[in-house]
């Protein structure tokens, strides 16, 4: 190259020669995907809502900025409207809008942490028992069964008994309860993968049994995984909705969505709907958005996609 | 056969099939013109994607809703094209049976056998059930089901393959069709029991007047039954004549082509044997099998996969290994690399033991660096999420020690064995379902001998490819053999593919070897009884050769029983 003049629709003629046949070609795969996926009007539409929900949760509180941590009793239960609270104020005087945002940090945050431990473990375990068979798979799914025995929105509330409840301890035990499903899944995948020709060709060849399961079993069942994973953040957020409501999740004065209903629901007899209608509503819109996208994603995964 | 003054069963007057895709309009038939008489077979042949399927389809008006019809389609005078789904359930069934490929998948395995037959006839007739369940029993004895009362009460998974494939004909019979499209309909059987269904196949035609459009790429099978062959090519018909005509002096070139792929085993006397190629006796051989056997067991029955089996693979040298399916031929190609460990005997590999047990798999997996595979079905040989590229890559990646050192050095290696099985290089940025079938079996053919092996084990490389591609894979594998010398396990069920290819040959039946010398010989006058059966049910592409072999045959199964 030694132009010195900057000269951009003309590259060289070796580059033209190679750069169209081979720059659409390596991504190609992605981009139809992607195409799938933005064909699936209700998977388009979950991932708008959860981008605004993200930004409402994320960059809201740099736009509207209010004290999530001193109570203000003189400005409690205000209504909507009222005093410039958009949303009005709950019963200690906290900003209802403000703290939507920053509860949904919580929940947001917890759902998608313990969503991808969850995937992660469940996608480990699995493809290992699937792989390997014989007695180590018995053992493993046994594991497997005896943990999905236990309810585990139980076992969430023993410990959350026992210990303090923190963010990082809530994604840890969310996420140890919720590798179950994606383990099962995983495994099924894993059992009829292995006896593809190229597992056994890679095997031929001398390769060893982590690279089978990291390099071609994992990626190949990456479709089953990912939607399964946006079915587990929206399971998750459910599930410290769950045990906030019953009390039992983090502590005041930071808060999460579930959290939010708990304490307003003393106030709605009150008339006070403000205080639950709001987080409800953002519960049930982030969970419908991370089905609509696992429903999209399960498009964008099917390799053999019609019309292509 | 029929004489030409009868009328027309079926007419297809220039039918065309459009289907709608993302892509723009494809026309998978365009302008298809062919007669069909009553108790005439006739083939339609050619290449996958050549409109042969669809055009079957059509006839029974099974297209899917994207496709566009045109053009005529008359049986017995009626038009079918333009009919309601309604008045075609009517015809299908009633006028025109149907016969698939994979007999398993064509029965109900929850239904027993009478049932499923008594359905078909209770489609379209009001019948009391007894009549339809005793005429279900008499069809079952037509196609040649011992024992049909009580085979009727049975299941499917009860009954053998070309069993099953007896009962998919009696169903397709089921209502007296005047026509019957069968498609495929021994492509997934043995040989020997493929001879059987063709059989049957020409005596409903001649005896019950029934007309066959057989849907077929096996030109043997052509030879053997049909009286008169339509080729196709993309979607075109180039030529239509006597199956005598069309496969002794084939007017249009591609036929010519079509025919000249076909690998053909050549007739005892006609043949000169070549010299065999001597293997050097004194080194170690690459591959060593002795007194292995392997046995499982399934629903209370063992089952001898490896039944004391013993052969030798010698450096450079190819070893063909045939037989028919449940042989246990795939087995040994498996134990062979020591992906399955053996209950008893010896497996040697280049000299190393090999036992499939997680103990040895150090040793083993070193010495699978010098060896490569390559397997029959080409939609799963390759990793669908990897690039052709990265594919071929990998045994570099898993053996380091032999490969290149340097990124580049690698990738260049890559173009290298792209070029060597005839392949652009930039195909290795390609992902597997970007290439046809055959172009996938030629990566994993670059894949397998991108260390250079000095042993290669092919399991039934070719078996899914259409004929002319199969050329083209089977030229690459001698010319790579050749320049690197490796010796070679050549599993096939195709007698004259194995012949092609191989200095030596082993027949095994029944997870034993029953046979095993040098090509020429086996394949040939063959000594074994087992052997001389399976050579004689191979359909020979020409009709006049297939005529006296048939005779043969039926000379010898009629002698057997007087």
């Amino acid at each position: 190259m030694n132009r010195t003049l900057p000269t951009p629709r003309l590259p060289e003629a070796g580059a033209t020669a190679s750069a169209p046949a081979q720059a659409p070609r390596s991504n190609a795969p992605w981009r139809r995907g992607a195409r799938r996926f933005l064909r699936n009007k209700l998977a388009v539409a979950g991932l708008s809502v959860l981008v605004l929900l993200v930004l409402f949760c994320f960059v809201g509180p740099l736009v509207y900025q209010t004290d999530q941590t001193h109570t203000d009793l003189g400005s409690a239960l205000l209504k909507p409207g009222e005093q410039g609270h958009p949303l009005g104020t709950d019963d200690v005087g906290y900003d209802i809008l403000g703290r939507l945002m920053v509860g949904g940090q919580v929940s947001i945050m917890v759902g998608l942490a313990a969503g991808v431990l969850a995937t992660v473990v469940g996608t480990l375990w699995g493809a290992t028992a699937g792989y390997v068979g014989g007695w180590v798979d018995s053992v493993m799914m046994r594991i497997v069964d005896a943990g999905i025995a236990i309810p585990a929105t139980f076992l969430l509330l023993i410990l959350s008994a026992m210990v303090k409840p923190t963010v990082p301890l809530l994604i840890l035990v969310i996420g140890l309860v919720s590798w179950l499903v994606p383990a099962r899944l995983v495994r099924a995948e894993s059992i009829s993968l292995k006896q593809r020709d190229y597992v056994v060709a890679l095997r031929a060849m001398g390769g060893g049994h982590g690279r089978a399961v990291l390099k071609h079993i994992v990626p190949n069942s990456v479709g089953t995984i990912v939607v399964n994973a946006t079915f587990q953040v929206a399971d998750a957020i459910l599930l410290v909705a769950y045990i906030s409501f019953l009390g039992m999740g983090v502590q005041k004065p930071s808060t999460d969505w579930g959290a939010m209903l708990t304490s307003g629901i003393t106030y709605t007899y009150a008339g006070a709907w403000w205080l639950i209608l709001p987080a409800g509503l953002c519960i049930v819109l982030i969970v419908c958005a991370f089905n609509a996208i696992g429903d999209g994603l399960r498009d964008f995964f099917d390799v053999k996609g019609q019309g292509e | 056969m029929s004489t030409p003054t009868t009328p027309a069963l079926l007419t297809l007057d220039d039918l065309q099939v459009t289907f709608r895709t993302d892509g723009g309009p494809v026309r998978a038939v365009k302008g298809m013109s062919l007669d069909l008489r009553a108790g005439e077979v006739l083939a339609l042949v050619g290449e996958s994607g050549s409109g042969k399927s669809v055009t079957s389809l059509a006839i029974m008006g099974l297209l899917p809703a994207t496709a566009t019809l045109e053009g005529s389609i008359s049986l017995g005078g009626e038009e079918i094209v333009g009919r309601s789904e309604r008045e075609m359930n009517s015809i299908r069934g009633a006028k025109v049976g149907m016969i698939f490929q994979e007999p398993m998948t064509a029965l109900n395995p929850t239904m027993r056998i009478g049932d499923q037959i008594a359905e078909a006839i209770l489609n379209h007739e009001e019948l009391p059930k007894a009549e339809a369940h005793e005429r279900a029993v008499a069809l079952l004895r037509r196609v040649g089901i011992p024992e049909p009362e009580a085979k009727a009460k049975g299941f499917p998974h009860e009954m053998s393959g070309g069993q099953r494939q007896r009962v998919v004909i009696a169903i397709a019979l089921a209502c007296k069709p005047e026509l019957i499209i069968a498609d495929e309909p021994t492509t997934a059987l043995d040989v020997t029991v493929q001879a059987e269904i063709l059989d049957l196949i020409r005596s409903l035609a001649e005896e019950s007047g029934t007309a066959f459009l057989l849907v077929t790429h096996n030109m043997g099978v052509v030879a053997d039954v049909a009286h008169r062959v339509a080729v196709m090519f993309r979607g075109d018909l180039v030529e239509v004549g006597t199956t005598e005509q069309v496969l002794t002096q084939p007017a249009h070139d591609y036929t010519r082509r079509l025919l000249a792929a076909v690998p053909r085993l050549p007739v005892a006397g006609e043949h000169t044997p070549s010299g065999i190629a001597e293997g050097s006796a004194g080194a170690t051989p690459a591959l060593s099998v002795s007194g292995a056997k392997l046995s499982y067991r399934v629903k209370g029955a063992t089952i001898h996969a490896l039944d004391d089996v013993s052969l030798t693979v010698a450096p450079g040298e190819i070893v063909g290994l045939v037989g028919e399916s449940g042989s246990g031929k795939s087995t040994l190609g498996r134990a062979a690399l020591g992906l399955i460990p053996v209950d008893e005997g010896r497996v040697q590999v280049l000299g190393t033991q090999m036992t499939g047990r997680w103990r040895n798999e150090r040793a083993e997996r070193k010495v699978r660096s010098r060896v490569g595979v390559i397997f029959q079905d080409p939609g799963s040989s390759i990793d669908p999420r990897i690039t052709v590229g990265q594919a071929i890559l990998e045994p570099m990646q898993v053996q380091p020690q032999l490969a290149p050192k340097s990124r580049a050095d690698r990738v260049a290696r890559v173009r290298e064995l792209l070029e060597a099985v005839e392949l652009p290089g930039e195909y290795a940025d390609r992902y597997p379902h970007e290439l046809s079938g055959g172009q996938r079996q030629r990566v994993g053919l670059a894949r397998a001998v991108a260390l250079e092996p000095e042993l290669l084990v092919a399991d039934e490389p070719t078996s899914a490819l259409d004929v002319s591609v199969q050329a083209t894979v089977l030229r690459l594998l001698g010319e790579l053999q050749e320049r690197i010398g490796f010796a070679c396990l050549f599993i096939s069920h195709d007698l004259a593919v194995v012949h092609q290819m191989s200095d030596r040959v082993a027949v095994m039946r029944r997870g034993k070897i029953v046979e095993l010398g040098p090509v020429d010989q086996v394949l040939i006058s063959p000594q074994e009884e087992y052997s001389q059966r399976l050579l004689a049910a191979v359909p020979v592409p020409d009709p006049a050769v297939q005529a006296l072999r048939r005779a043969a045959r039926w000379e010898g199964k009629h002698g057997d029983a007087a």
